[in-house]
C-alpha cells in the first residue's frame, strides 16, 4: 500500500489505525495530531453538503443532517476539486437511505437544490427580444425555440416546490400532498424554482427535445385541455429563458 | 383541435405573453438568499466553495447514531410515498 | 466567453485580501488600502453566472492572484489532465498577475479530499513534485508560486528540511515561492522548531507573495500546543512580528490577508489590510532609499 493510500484510508475511516511513521516532530507518535486531518476532511465535506442542501438540512434537522452527511461523504467523497459539483448523487443516496423511508420526498428536494446550484454556475446566455415571437402564428408554431443553459426541469410525485419554499421562504404555506413539477429559471444570476402548471413539463420537455413550438404546444394540450400557452411563454420570457428562435426555412 | 383554432390561440397567447413581459434590472452584487440558514452568506446559491484552511471542529468518527425527531419533516403531513407516486403515474398517462 | 481587459501583470508590494463574494459592493466602492485580490481557482471553474461576472468586473480594477487549492501537486497519482486544462482556461482569459498552488496533496485514486494533506520530504517526493510543477508550468505557460504548508505532524522518512526542499524545487523548476508566515508559525509551534530559524534558512529571494492568516489553538495528547490553520480570525501578534522579521530580510512583498471561515464584515478585513500596510511602511522607513 502506498503512503497516500494508507493515509487516505485512515482519513475516511476512524476505525482504521493511523499510518505508521508519523510523529510530533519531537520523537513522539503523532497521536491525535493525525486527527486534525480527519477533522478537516470530514468537517469540510459535511459543511459543503450543508451549504449545498439547506432545505434538506431544515427538513431533517441539523443534527440528523450532519450524521447522514458523515455517511455520504465516506461513501461518496468528491470526484473533482470543483466543490460546486459536490453532492450530485445526494438525492439518490437519500432515496435509498432506509431510516428516512417515511420521508420519500427528500431525494427530490435534494435534486431540486442541486439543480439550483447547477443553474447558478451554468453558462450565460442572451435572451431573445420578446418581440421576435410576434411573427405570423403559423410560422411561429413551426419554429424551434432554444432554451437557456441555466434552465432545469424536475418532475416529482411530491410537492417538491412547496417543500422547498416552506423551508426556504419565511411565511410560505405548508405543503399539501400533490405531485409538482419544478422549472428552474435564472433570469440573471439568481436561479429560482417555479411551479409548472399541468402540461408545462410536457411542453418544456418537448422544446428541450428540439420539437417545434407547435409540437410542444400539442404536448401540453395532450396533458390537459386547460394548458395555458400564454402563461408558459410569459414564464419563459420573464426568466430570460428563450435564447433563440429558429424560423422554418421557406 | 383544428389548426385554425390553434393558430388563433397562439396569436392570443403570444400577445398576452409580450404584454406581461418586463425587463429585470441588472444586479450583479445583489444576491437573493433564502431562509435563515443563509444569514450572513452572500454566495448562498453558489453552493460549497473551496477552502485552504483547516478546522478545529472535531467530527471525524462517523460512529453509530440514531435519527432524532427534529427538522420540519415532523411538521409536514404528507402521506408517505405511495399515494403521491400513484397520482404522478396517473397524471402522466396521455389523455384523450 | 469572458474576455480579459486589464493590465495588472504583477502583484504590487501592497496589501491584498482573499476575495469573498459578500464583499463585492464594498470592494468596488472604497477598498483602501487593498490593492489586489486573491481568488481560489476552483471556485471560478463554472461555466458562467455571478462568480465569473464578478471576477471579470474585479479584474478590470484590480490585480488578481489565482490561488489553486485542488491540483494535488504532491499527489502520487498523475495530475488530473482535465483540471490542468481548466486552470489553463482560467489563466488564459483572466491573465492573472500571479498563479500559486500548495506543497500538498488532496486527490488520491480520483477521490478529492478537500484538504491540503502533508508530504514526507524525500528525494522521491522531490522528483515527483518537480515533475508535476514542470507539467503545470508547461500547460499554463507561466511560472507558478509554491506555498509552504501548515504542518500538524512530521514523517519519519523525511530527509529534507522544508526550506531546503522548497529551495530545491524552485531551483529545479524555476517556480517562485509563496511564503505563508502564519503557516511557518503554526508548523514551528506544532513541530517545535524556531520560526526565525526557518525564515533564516528560507530562500527569501524567491518569494513572490506572502500570506497572513489567523489560526485556532488546540493541544496534542501531551498537552503541547497544537495550532490549527483555520483562517477564521485576526492574525496574532507573534505572526505580525514574524512578518516584520521576514520583511526586514526580504524587502517589500505583496502581502495577502486570508480569512476563509467565519468571514467578517469588510471593515474588519480592511483593518487587517491596514496593519499589513503599516508593516510594509515601517520597513520602507527603516531601509534607506
Amino acid at each position: 500500500m502506498t503512503r497516500q493510500t494508507e493515509f487516505r484510508t485512515a482519513l475516511l475511516d476512524a476505525a482504521q489505525p493511523q499510518p505508521e511513521g508519523l510523529s510530533d516532530g519531537k520523537g513522539r507518535p503523532a497521536g491525535r495530531r493525525y486527527n486534525v486531518y480527519r477533522n478537516n476532511v470530514a468537517v469540510s465535506l459535511s459543511e459543503a453538503l450543508e451549504t449545498g442542501f439547506p432545505a434538506v438540512a431544515k427538513l431533517i434537522g441539523a443534527e440528523n443532517f450532519r450524521n447522514i452527511a458523515g455517511l455520504y461523504l465516506r461513501q461518496s467523497p468528491p470526484e473533482s476539486p470543483r466543490m460546486m459539483l459536490y453532492g450530485r448523487g445526494f438525492g439518490e443516496f437519500l432515496d435509498g437511505f432506509a431510516p428516512l423511508a417515511k420521508y420519500p420526498y427528500l431525494g427530490d428536494v435534494a435534486r431540486l437544490e442541486f439543480g439550483l446550484r447547477e443553474s447558478y454556475h451554468a453558462a450565460d446566455s442572451t435572451p431573445i427580444d420578446p418581440a421576435a415571437l410576434g411573427i405570423d402564428p403559423e410560422r411561429l408554431m413551426a419554429s424551434m425555440l432554444t432554451l437557456a443553459p441555466s434552465l432545469r426541469i424536475l418532475r416529482s410525485p411530491f410537492p417538491v416546490v412547496s417543500l422547498w419554499r416552506y423551508n426556504m421562504e419565511p411565511g410560505a404555506p405548508k405543503p399539501t400532498a400533490e405531485p409538482q413539477d419544478a422549472l428552474i429559471l435564472r433570469a440573471e444570476f439568481d436561479p429560482e424554482p417555479h411551479l409548472l402548471p399541468p402540461g408545462g413539463a410536457q411542453f418544456i420537455e418537448a422544446l428541450l427535445c428540439g420539437e417545434t413550438l407547435g409540437a410542444a404546444y400539442e404536448a401540453g394540450l395532450a396533458r390537459t385541455d386547460a394548458f395555458d400557452l400564454s402563461a408558459m411563454l410569459t414564464l419563459l420570457l420573464g426568466g430570460n429563458a428563450i435564447t433563440s428562435l429558429e424560423e422554418p426555412t421557406p | 383541435m383544428s389548426k385554425i383554432v390553434k393558430t388563433v390561440a397562439v396569436a392570443g397567447a403570444v400577445a398576452a405573453a409580450l404584454a406581461a413581459h418586463t425587463t429585470t434590472a441588472t444586479a450583479m452584487e445583489k444576491e437573493k438568499c433564502y431562509g435563515v440558514s443563509m444569514a450572513g452568506k452572500n454566495d448562498c446559491a453558489a453552493g460549497p466553495g473551496t477552502t485552504c484552511a483547516g478546522t478545529s471542529t472535531v467530527d471525524y468518527q462517523g460512529n453509530a447514531w440514531t435519527l432524532v425527531d427534529a427538522g420540519t419533516c415532523a411538521e409536514i403531513e404528507l402521506p408517505d410515498g405511495r399515494m403521491g407516486s400513484l397520482e404522478a403515474l396517473e397524471r402522466d398517462l396521455p389523455q384523450g | 466567453m469572458l474576455d480579459a481587459r486589464h493590465a495588472h501583470t504583477v502583484l504590487p508590494n501592497a496589501p491584498g485580501v482573499g476575495y469573498k463574494p459578500q464583499h463585492f459592493s464594498e470592494i468596488l466602492q472604497d477598498v483602501r488600502p487593498v490593492e489586489w485580490l486573491e481568488i481560489h481557482a476552483e471556485n471560478y471553474m463554472g461555466d458562467g453566472g455571478r462568480p465569473l461576472a464578478q471576477l471579470r468586473a474585479l479584474s478590470e480594477r484590480f490585480a488578481i492572484s489565482v490561488h489553486g487549492v485542488g491540483l494535488s501537486i504532491g499527489g502520487e497519482s498523475p495530475l488530473d489532465a482535465d483540471h490542468l486544462a481548466r486552470l489553463k482556461h482560467l489563466c488564459d482569459w483572466l491573465q492573472p498577475a500571479s498563479f500559486s498552488e500548495h506543497l500538498a496533496w488532496s486527490t488520491h485514486d480520483s477521490h478529492f479530499l478537500n484538504d491540503l494533506l502533508p508530504l514526507p520530504y524525500t528525494d522521491a517526493t522531490l522528483t515527483r513534485i518537480c515533475d508535476h510543477i514542470d507539467q503545470l508550468q508547461e500547460v499554463i505557460g507561466r511560472k507558478m508560486l509554491l506555498e509552504n504548508p501548515s504542518s500538524y505532524l512530521a514523517f519519519d522518512e523525511s530527509t529534507w528540511e522544508e526550506p531546503a526542499f522548497l529551495d530545491e524545487v524552485a531551483r529545479r523548476t524555476g517556480c517562485g515561492l509563496l511564503l505563508d508566515v502564519n503557516n511557518v508559525f503554526v508548523s514551528a509551534t506544532n513541530l517545535g522548531f524556531s520560526p526565525q530559524a526557518y525564515i533564516d534558512a528560507y530562500p527569501l529571494d524567491r518569494v513572490g507573495e506572502i500570506h497572513l492568516g489567523g489560526h485556532d489553538e488546540d493541544e496534542d495528547d501531551h498537552g503541547a500546543p497544537l495550532l490549527i490553520d483555520s483562517h477564521g480570525r485576526e492574525v496574532v501578534d507573534p505572526v505580525w512580528a514574524l512578518l516584520d522579521y521576514t520583511l526586514e530580510r526580504s524587502g517589500p512583498r505583496p502581502l495577502l490577508i486570508e480569512w476563509d471561515t467565519d468571514v467578517p464584515d469588510w471593515p474588519v478585513l480592511a483593518d487587517e489590510a491596514r496593519r499589513a500596510e503599516t508593516a510594509l511602511a515601517r520597513m520602507t522607513e527603516a531601509v534607506p532609499a
